[in-house]
């Protein structure tokens, strides 16, 4: 049974048709791997499942979880276990971390009818979550990404992920503007993070963060569509040919039935 | 659903302080003239040095112009068809609570001020001026012990005149301008505070602002004098009913640091904004200034979310040297509301220091402007002023100015001023509500978190307000 069920999904920007049918299925527990070069779509269907409004569907089917995913709006869709990790988080000057997250926190509990966190269990909650990816306190205290590092950043994406526990992980180039240390740690929170009930999609650009997040499936986009998947090996052949050999692909040649279960 | 549409719901909320109390008042009728002053002095009992100050003020309001140089549009306004009296009628000293009309002391508890003993708030004596008259004052007894006076401005006339001579009109002159030569003439009432050399005011002050009656200006008047080496914290808050006229309030504020003092005063001004179309709400036409004398230091903190129109720029002069002049504000103009305001800070002694940190944030047909002046006089030397002017658009229909004027005429002196101009963004939002985080909450926290620079300087207990007070005003922000 699929957590997530994308069927010809089609999706534009302005005038522009950016997701030109998208078919996809994602178990629980499953890590699938989106590659694709520049401009192929990848991050135009995290930001769809993710809700953002930029973004106009014109065509298809998202299920989530057994609900119409598209019929909500980004918040609801966040209650319902839906996480983005931003390729770019932005920053809230002024607003602490932790009380951003919690708020956050709060707000998914209380959609699921469970109670508030008080201040005093948010902060051993965030404490213990903090040590996945290695955020001392003083970080804790900033401003949400407020003159935070690029690593610093994306470290924050994922303790955001530990503490929200959601069912669907939507990493967004998290490996992008990494350097290799702090790639492993990323890496490593967000394998710590893999779970029966929660299943992942990483988009990357590169195949260097799938030697530290081992996927169970590998697509690749180009112009708006799955044009091949398979499993970890594609994602090595891409490293050796590059995006180039993809070129001539067409929808004839979509293997994203491949992927369905 | 759009930021846009989510604030535009958020605007229903409306203003929240808006009701009328129903007293009855002794109220003069319209109109102003010398006989109108003559008969307001006399009610109120006033030396007769009070009542030539005031005639002197009004002749000279006779020869002034309104101001027209601000940023502000509004219809003139005349003064014949302003009632500058009405107080509740109620005997005429109230030596306990149980005096004052208790339709008074229910709508200070629906404003969530209650001045009855047992629910006030710790620690925090209150003025309470009703329309043109101050109604009660809390703690009275105990500031009295540690040698503070607290009273209205009317008791003060009365009970320490001298105190009165010698300060009123000292920082803020009625020649200064227009409102303030207006209100010298007429004013009413207000609060009146005095620490004494040496001490420390073991509580928060605090004055609270209520206009009640209709076609009532309220012109009040508050004096705060820190003798050397006092201190004292010092706090007003001001609502009005929703009414479809508009209301003057020109007020006029002094503030004396004598050597070594330290002056902190903040204001939480939620006057009626209007509607959303900009029918009705306050004019809000302010004088604040301080004088700080050697070593001594003046704070002034404001959150400025009502009025129609907002037209102050609380100032310090900084007359002895190492005196410390500081200026926090936010100001939020949604709607129809605008906002011309600012600070000015006069450095005259050597190594005099200042800080403006102003944070505007215009949501709907919001207008708001920053307006400062920093002068560095030939005597100021190694005087340092730093300005930070921060504006935030919700939307595309607001608007944010900026105006610095800066003079700087002692070459050791240094001044900084950054400015910066930021629309709260879609990025922003989606970041929050991908978060779970609804957009209304995301909103105010976004804003909440633009303002905290400002919302740290003041009282506990007034952030909290201050920050609830941001979110109610900034319904129908992003539009």
């Amino acid at each position: 049974m699929s957590l997530l069920s994308i069927q010809d999904l089609h999706a534009r920007v302005g005038d522009k048709e950016i997701l030109k049918g998208i078919n996809l299925e994602v178990a629980p527990g499953e890590v699938h791997a989106i590659m694709g070069p520049n401009g192929s779509g990848k991050s135009t269907l995290a930001g769809v499942l993710a809700g953002r409004e930029t973004y106009v569907v014109t065509q298809g089917r998202v299920r989530f979880d057994g609900k119409d995913l598209l019929a909500s709006n980004a918040e609801d869709r966040a209650k319902a276990g839906v996480f983005l990790a931003f390729q770019y988080p932005v920053e809230i000057p002024g607003v602490g971390n932790l009380h951003f997250l919690r708020t956050a926190l709060n707000a998914q509990r209380r959609a699921k009818g469970e109670e508030e966190l008080d201040a005093m269990d948010f902060m051993q909650l965030a404490k213990d979550k903090a040590k996945l990816v290695e955020l001392d306190s003083t970080f804790m205290g900033r401003s949400v990404n407020e003159g935070f590092s690029g690593g610093e950043k994306k470290r924050n994406e994922v303790f955001q992920m530990a503490v929200l526990q959601p069912k669907l992980a939507l990493l967004d180039e998290t490996d992008s503007g990494l350097d290799i240390d702090a790639l492993r740690i990323v890496a490593g929170g967000v394998n710590a993070l893999r779970a029966p009930d929660r299943a992942m999609i990483v988009i990357t650009h590169y195949q260097r963060l799938l030697d530290y997040i081992v996927p169970d499936h590998v697509h690749v986009m180009a112009a708006g569509r799955i044009v091949r998947s398979g499993g970890r090996e594609l994602a090595l052949e891409l490293e050796e040919k590059g995006y180039s050999w993809l070129g001539g692909e067409g929808v004839g040649a979509s293997k994203a039935k491949e992927a369905r279960r | 659903m759009s930021s846009t549409e989510t604030i535009q719901e958020l605007t229903r909320k409306g203003y929240q302080a808006g009701f009328v109390t129903d007293v009855e008042s002794d109220t003069l009728p319209p109109g102003l003239d010398e006989d109108v002053i003559r008969v307001l002095s006399r009610k109120k009992a006033e030396p007769a040095f009070m009542l030539d100050w005031r005639l002197k003020a009004y002749r000279h309001w006779l020869t002034l112009k309104e101001p027209t140089w601000q940023a502000v549009k509004y219809h003139p306004i005349n003064y014949q068809a302003i009632r500058y009296y009405s107080a509740p009628k109620q005997k005429p000293k109230k030596d306990s609570l149980s005096q004052v009309d208790p339709e008074i002391l229910r709508t200070y508890e629906k404003l969530g001020i209650p001045l009855e003993e047992q629910k006030r708030l710790q620690n925090v004596a209150v003025d309470a001026v009703f329309d043109s008259v101050s109604v009660a004052t809390t703690f009275r007894e105990k500031l009295y012990k540690a040698g503070v006076i607290f009273c209205s401005f009317s008791d003060a006339v009365r009970e320490h005149p001298e105190l009165i001579e010698r300060y009123l009109g000292t920082v803020v002159p009625f020649s200064d301008n227009f409102f303030a030569a207006l209100n010298s003439a007429v004013f009413s009432d207000g609060s009146f505070c005095y620490v004494p050399k040496g001490v420390k005011c073991p509580m928060e002050l605090s004055t609270y602002f209520r206009i009640n009656a209709v076609d009532t200006g309220q012109f009040e008047r508050t004096l705060l004098v820190a003798d050397e080496g006092a201190s004292v914290s010092y706090l007003e808050g001001c609502t009005a009913p929703m009414r479809d006229t508009n209301q003057l309030h020109a007020a006029v504020v002094e503030l004396v640091a004598l050597d070594g003092a330290s002056i902190k005063y903040s204001t939480v001004q939620n006057w009626y904004p209007g509607d959303a179309e900009g029918k009705g709400g306050i004019y809000n036409f302010v004088t604040k200034r301080g004088i700080a004398h050697q070593g001594s230091k003046i704070s002034w903190t404001q959150v400025e979310t009502g009025s129609a129109i907002t037209w102050k720029y609380p100032s310090v002069i900084l007359k002895g040297d190492d005196s410390v002049g500081e200026f926090y504000s936010v100001a939020l103009t949604n709607h129809r509301q605008q906002a011309d305001t600012g600070t000015k800070m006069i450095h005259i002694g050597k190594n005099t220091r200042s800080t403006i940190v102003s944070k505007g944030i215009s949501a709907g047909r919001g207008q708001n402007t920053y307006r400062g002046q920093v002068k560095m006089l030939k005597s100021a030397a190694n005087a340092r002023n730093y300005t930070q002017c921060d504006s935030l658009l919700l939307g595309d229909k607001c608007g944010a100015h900026t105006l610095p004027y800066i003079e700087v005429k002692n070459p050791t002196a240094q001044v900084e001023h950054e400015a910066s101009t930021s629309k709260i963004g879609e990025d922003q939002l989606f970041y929050c509500r991908q978060r779970g985080i609804s957009q209304e909450d995301a909103v105010s926290m976004i804003v909440n978190g633009f303002c905290r620079q400002v919302f740290k300087e003041l009282p506990m207990e007034f952030a909290v307000e201050a920050q609830k007070l941001l979110g109610v005003s900034l319904e129908g922000s992003v539009g």
